[in-house]
């Protein structure tokens, strides 16, 4: 599982990287995505994964007598996802604004800017 | 004369016959996720979701317009208001002099919900930020087209 | 000390943020309820400014769950003073915005996400848990894409895709550093992770993590090579949006370096070589960057790049007295830059351009106004007695004395590439004849009202005067630097105060 999950980071960070060298802007924002959510693999990966219960202990008990699966990579997960959902719903529409205006898909197309110094 | 003109399209009545039913289950059932959401799943903006998604049927069934003439006031007013009671929940510990945030609650179980806390309030004004949000953007689009 | 106060300028901010949005679209509503609301905002930061300086340090366990395990909020004299510089420029910029932005950008929204933005700002220079640090960054940047781009002409794109996905780069960097911090140590806050980092056995996984923060934050304060968004996206929005930016935002990445790099890690020796190296390219591209300018505000975004370099040229010293330059310059910038951003807003009303080369005669046509932005050039400079001249005095002497001596020919070449540009801004747009005829159209600063003049006029001269206080009241800054310095260099005396508060 653990070296499943290892490949697979990498494999999102290698696509995103190379994605975000393209010249188009979807491309672009898709490679974002998949490096956000490699970076999320990566936290649930190096949490440590258990199989456990949730961390939660009896009104009768004083400490953990099961094992219990790491609450805080699902919270960081569960947080980031949220930021990136976010994030990316905006990106999307920047992304269909700046079409509208320039018509084109390609980076290179807003390359205006150092003409007017 | 709308009905002509969708009955060209596609025929609703199963949808809107179910639609009609579906619409206040699927909020009792956003309610009970609410409620139940602190120690197992659910909670507030699985809730909210979930009575997003009742109004999103229902605008599919009829129209954007018709959803929108269920509420009295502009959903979008709900994100303010949600915010509110959640900041609310959150200073309530401070009145009482915990630290901010501190899960406050009632002594008493209130009937039907169980433990009733400051965690409940929090949860309820992200549901009602969510249901906000949601129609929001789903009025936005669908006036722009 | 143990106090909920400290959350309440966050907790302001958000307050007010929630009342704009109940009156959405009444503009006039809005203006008055963000005035009060930073007024408001600006006493609470003064007053927990106080009490951090009488108290030393306050704490906050949110929801009462001890350290390391819950979120802690924390003030000792560095966040102090940043919060303090924050509520200063929020409260100028939000006067000045009341007056310098058309109304419909106000019925987009634009107060409620200027407080939000603020509460962003406040919250990461207060909290005390990296992951919380990392909310509070998206916090801000989300609320800076949708100022940036609000309103988007053509000009505008390009900066804002850069922007944007530099930005969201830099997210996914540190969270990935925030990942494996928690896999090699498992603490999220700051202060026990300064113990368990110091207790990894593999110190070059630590430094390479130390590193991915390096970058993730060097990203947002644009530090070379990573500055480039930075000039092609500060100029296009409106001043108001600029000042904010141009203060603020660079800064939360270094307050943040200064931060993650005086607690969590303890440099070792490449990590310095490698700020130092940064440092000089950072001031010397910044530099170069700015000379063959002609628009007043790229300029001013290739001088904010440069003067980053001065910041991070600090922390690669990695002595006392380098950090209370550090922190001394950190409060001049801030103040000045935001200053400057809005004087450029000013003069766009005034001429309809900041290009330099079609501005001139504002000496003549505005001489009150033009002494004041005389003083602000100066203490851009650094001219004795205006607040821009200790720092940088102390950081060439700390520099000398560690014989670091490149840094200390791109330190000066940097302050005289400074003095050239800011002597070239002033001939020319203030000094020269004006190229063509100033006509009644083109001048939209003299049909303003009053009220209006005086919210354009008024921030600027409040920010100016602090400038001057800060030069002439050089000592008890000094003495401020100093103790947050102090504390810099001591990192147990946060640690202790973090993990042994009791609620």
């Amino acid at each position: 599982m653990e070296l499943l999950l290892v490949i697979l980071v990498g494999a999102f960070y290698s696509a995103g990287i190379y994605m975000m060298f393209r010249r188009s802007m979807v491309k672009l924002l898709l490679g974002l995505l998949l490096l956000g959510n490699g970076a999320n693999i990566l936290i649930f990966l190096i949490g440590g994964i258990t199989k456990g219960k949730a961390p939660i202990i009896k009104p009768q008990n004083t400490e953990f007598l099961e094992v219990y699966a790491d609450p805080v990579p699902q919270a960081l997960i569960l947080t980031a996802i949220v930021i990136s959902f976010a994030l990316t719903a905006f990106a999307i529409v920047l992304l269909k604004r700046v079409y509208t205006t320039t018509g084109s898909d390609d980076l290179d197309s807003l390359n205006i800017q150092d003409l007017d110094i | 004369m709308e009905r002509n003109r969708n009955n060209e399209k596609l025929d609703k009545t199963i949808l809107r016959t179910s639609a009609n039913y579906l619409l206040p289950l699927l909020i009792l059932f956003s309610i009970f996720l609410l409620i139940r959401g602190h120690y197992l799943p659910g909670g507030g903006f699985i809730g909210g979701l979930i009575a997003s998604i009742a109004f999103v049927l229902h605008s599919f069934a009829y129209s954007p317009m018709q959803t929108l003439r269920m509420f009295s006031i502009k959903p979008f007013f709900l994100i303010p208001t949600g915010l509110l009671v959640s900041f609310l929940s959150g200073l309530l510990p401070v009145v009482l002099g915990r630290s901010f945030m501190t899960g406050v609650w009632f002594a008493e179980s209130v009937v039907v919900i169980g433990a009733f806390g400051s965690a409940l309030l929090f949860d309820l004004g992200v549901y009602m930020v969510v249901v906000g949000v949601v129609l929001t953007i789903l009025f936005t689009i669908s006036e722009n087209t | 000390m143990t106090t909920n106060f400290i959350l309440a300028p966050v907790l302001m901010h958000l307050f007010t943020a929630i009342l704009l949005l109940f009156f959405w679209q009444k503009v006039f509503v809005q203006k008055v309820i963000s005035i009060v609301g930073n007024s408001i905002a600006f006493i609470l930061c003064l007053r927990l400014f106080e009490m951090t300086l009488t108290n030393g340090y306050l704490t906050l366990q949110l929801g009462g769950w001890q350290a390391p395990f819950g979120i802690t909020f924390m003030a000792d004299t560095l966040s102090a003073i940043m919060v303090l510089l924050t509520a200063l420029v929020s409260l100028a910029v939000g006067i000045y915005s009341t007056s310098s932005l058309n109304i419909s950008r106000i019925k987009f929204g634009y107060f409620f996400i200027f407080h939000f933005l603020v509460m962003g700002l406040l919250g990461a220079f207060l909290t005390g848990d990296i992951f919380n640090l990392y909310v509070w960054f998206e916090v801000v940047i989300i609320s800076s894409f949708i100022l940036l781009t609000v309103g988007g002409k053509k000009m505008q794109m390009e900066g804002a895709i850069k922007y944007v996905t530099m930005n969201m780069l830099a997210s996914v960097i540190f969270l990935t550093a925030i990942g494996i911090l928690y896999g090699i140590t498992g603490t999220l806050n700051i202060a026990d992770l300064a113990g368990k980092v110091a207790q990894v056995e593999n110190k070059g996984l630590v430094t390479v993590t130390s590193l991915l923060f390096f970058v993730g934050f060097g990203i947002k304060s644009a530090v070379f090579p990573l500055y480039f968004w930075l000039p092609s996206a500060y100029h296009t929005p409106p001043s108001a949006i600029a000042a904010i930016f141009g203060g603020l935002l660079t800064k939360m990445g270094i307050y943040a370096m200064l931060r993650v790099f005086t607690v969590v890690f303890q440099p070792d020796h490449f990590t310095l070589t490698l700020f130092s190296v940064i440092a000089i390219l950072t001031l010397i591209t910044g530099a170069l960057g700015t000379i063959n300018k002609r628009s007043i505000r790229r300029i001013l975004s290739y001088l904010i790049v440069c003067h980053i370099g001065y910041l991070i040229a600090g922390l690669g010293l990695n002595t006392e007295l380098a950090f209370v330059a550090v922190i001394f310059y950190l409060i001049h910038d801030v103040i000045v830059k935001s200053n400057f951003f809005m004087i450029s807003g000013i003069i766009l009303k005034m001429r309809e351009t900041v290009d330099i080369t079609r501005l001139g005669s504002l000496l003549k046509d505005y001489p009150k106004f033009s002494f004041m932005v005389a003083l602000v050039l100066f203490s851009l400079i650094g001219i004795p007695p205006l607040s821009g001249f200790w720092p940088k005095v102390l950081l060439f002497q700390e520099t000398f004395k560690q014989e670091n001596y490149v840094l200390l020919a791109a330190l000066i070449v940097a302050s005289f590439v400074t003095l050239f540009v800011v002597i070239r801004i002033w001939s020319e747009a203030f000094w020269k004849e004006s190229p063509k005829p100033i006509t009644e159209e083109i001048d939209h600063f003299r049909p303003f009202s009053l009220s209006g003049k005086i919210a354009l006029i008024a921030p600027v001269i409040g920010l100016t005067a602090v400038s001057l206080f800060i030069g002439l009241n050089a000592n008890n800054v000094f003495k401020l630097a100093e103790k947050a310095a102090y504390e810099m260099k001591h990192p147990e005396i946060y640690i202790n105060n973090v993990l042994s508060t009791k609620e």
